[in-house]
């Protein structure tokens, strides 16, 4: 048994990949990871959701990230780790499985579909993981307990928490993958950090990975990378029109099917999902392809919500959004709500407004009420010291939340609509369109 | 439209204000948990769950005016509290009834300190595992916080209570 655990390729096999250049496999528990069918779902969602409809370059999927993320914990391991001696070698093979599997769990088009469907990705992973499935095979073969190893650092309860940390952190191997990644995908000048650095001046320690005094202008980069990213990428509010018509969709689909409405094409895998009688095999059983196919179908049935939206979202025609203060405008909402119903739209999913929010980086002190494990900086002495009270850049935007919030409607259907265009032309003025 | 923070709002009415950031987020995972309709998403973060989600919503239940925070000194911390105002009241004027139990849940929390909440909320999260792997999870997770075994029987005893207030 303890033979798999150490068994080595005979040939070093490598992926080429345009973030690390190459991604470097000896073990051969890796290999048959990733050779698993739950793995290589990942090629079928894509690692920014709706994304791709904004930056059309943004095509790549969670197997891809995936990679990237098992290669920056193996780079850690085996060239900033090994050999020191807060680092226990004995956890090299759980910490790079747990990176490889750390996104196994994510359904297509995640955050709408768990949005919808009241489901947590985190907790699908550690079913793949523990189920009757390929990955548990593979790492039931290193032992028996294994596949609960894996889970508990995915799932941070791992009792060594620097191996938890490097999956699971302020600055963790899946932030430093996905910024570059997205970036590079993107086509965006964003998200570019000196990771090399980064990984150079990395030191384990007891409870976290900790970065040495003289790399905290690397990580104010990678943070200062962070807070672009997701203001110019994450939350564009352009690719959250998209989304919100996909969780439209999938509400309609929803209420369709529990009134009893008779599908053209029957939503034959996500009936488990609408009576919540789902199992592991339903979950696995979907990926993207499947989605967009009853998308393009459901364009052509008979219900006029449920056609429109997926017309929408399969041909890029998104909604109009505005920005939208809920402190100042929430009148507002609630007369908007009352006149698209006389003029027959139902706002239940033609108005809808999507909050975004981020913390760039946030701090914890003992006594505080906050909740995330801080980057700590190794000085010269052998003392921690918390980030943001050595950095001024880190400290001015410490712990400040931002937060943007959008009004998303139809304005073609408003603009276009041939009845009761006097309302129509109220709602618009007041959305000032 | 904005019915989940309707939610909240009737949330801390009926609890007559909430002190602690800490002990809100606890006690909302933990009427989440007793199967009230809650939709805030929660990871295992430092002091256990914890909702980005309802941080986000109460903040802007505070700017909307809604919501009252006060921050009070504590020396070696500050401490929060929330209460709802008069604009609060007529937003969730007209907002869905809340089932009857959720009140007396509510008062039940209410009464416990942070610290308990912390140990009831962090077992909930581990409630698909049998008892022992429960436990074993919250020392593991809370090892500096050295929780009693009498605690984890009264923790227990309190998530009990709580179903059993529901079955009603």
């Amino acid at each position: 048994m303890m033979d798999y655990a150490t068994q080595k390729l005979s040939e070093e096999k490598v992926f080429k990949d345009p973030v690390h250049r190459y991604i470097h496999v000896r073990d051969q528990v890796i290999w048959d990871l990733i050779a698993t069918r739950e793995f290589q779902r990942l090629r079928r969602i894509h690692q920014l959701g709706t994304t791709y409809l904004v930056f059309h370059g943004a095509e790549h999927s969670r197997f891809n990230h995936s990679l990237g993320v098992y290669e920056i914990v193996r780079r850690i391991i085996d060239d900033s780790f090994s050999g020191r001696p807060q680092w226990n070698d004995s956890e090299r093979l759980v910490t790079l499985c747990a990176a490889l599997l750390h996104d196994l769990g994510h359904g297509p088009f995640s955050h709408a579909f768990e949005k919808v469907f009241d489901l947590d990705h985190e907790l699908f992973t550690q079913k793949i993981l523990l189920g009757d499935t390929g990955v548990n095979s593979v790492l039931r073969r290193v032992s028996e307990d294994f596949p609960r190893k894996v889970a508990d650092v995915i799932g941070k309860t791992y009792p060594d928490k620097l191996v938890v940390s490097l999956i699971s952190s302020q600055i963790d191997a899946d932030r430093m993958d996905y910024l570059q990644r997205d970036a590079y995908f993107t086509g965006v000048s964003y998200g570019h950090f000196d990771m090399e650095r980064i990984l150079r001046v990395m030191r384990p320690s007891e409870e976290q990975a900790v970065i040495k005094q003289s790399g905290m202008h690397a990580v104010e980069d990678y943070i200062m990378s962070r807070y672009q990213m997701y203001w110019q990428v994450y939350f564009h509010p352009v690719s959250r029109s998209a989304e919100v018509i996909l969780v439209k969709i999938l509400q309609r689909a929803k209420v369709l099917s529990e009134e009893g409405y008779t599908f053209k094409q029957e939503p034959v895998h996500f009936k488990s999902f609408f009576d919540k009688t789902y199992d592991l095999a339903d979950y696995i059983a979907l990926d993207e392809y499947i989605l967009m196919t009853y998308f393009e179908t459901w364009i052509r049935e008979d219900d006029e919500i449920l056609s429109d939206l997926c017309d929408r979202f399969v041909n890029r025609r998104l909604f109009q959004y505005i920005d939208f203060n809920p402190a100042k405008e929430y009148r507002k909402l609630g007369e908007l709500d009352a006149l698209f119903r006389k003029a027959g739209i139902d706002p239940d999913y033609y108005l809808v407004v999507d909050s975004s929010s981020d913390l760039p980086y946030d701090f914890y002190r003992p006594g505080e009420e906050e909740e995330r494990l801080p980057i700590h900086l190794l000085m010269r002495d052998g003392e921690l010291r918390e980030l943001s009270r050595e950095s001024d850049i880190v400290d001015a935007i410490s712990g400040k939340r931002r937060t943007d919030h959008k009004l998303y409607f139809p304005e073609d259907m408003l603009r276009e609509g041939k009845k009761k265009k006097v309302l129509r032309q109220q709602i618009l003025s007041i959305l000032n369109t | 439209m904005l019915q989940e923070h309707a939610k909240l709002v009737q949330f801390i009415s009926l609890a007559d204000g909430v002190t602690g950031r800490k002990k809100l987020q606890k006690m909302i995972y933990i009427a989440k948990k007793m199967d009230f309709p809650f939709q805030e998403k929660y990871e295992l973060h430092i002091y256990g769950p914890y909702s980005e989600e309802l941080t986000l919503r109460i903040e802007e239940l505070c700017e909307m005016g809604f919501l009252a925070e006060n921050c009070e000194d504590k020396g070696s911390y500050v401490q929060y509290s929330y209460g709802v105002t008069g604009e609060g009241r007529d937003f969730i004027g007209d907002a869905d009834e809340v089932p009857d139990t959720l009140g007396e849940c509510i008062g039940r929390m209410k009464e416990k300190s942070s610290r308990f909440l912390e140990l009831v909320s962090t077992l909930l999260y581990f409630d698909y595992l049998p008892r022992e792997e429960q436990i074993a999870k919250v020392h593991i997770v809370k090892n500096k916080l050295n929780y009693t075994d009498e605690e984890m029987d009264q923790a227990f005893a309190f998530i009990g209570e709580l179903s059993a207030c529901i079955r009603q």
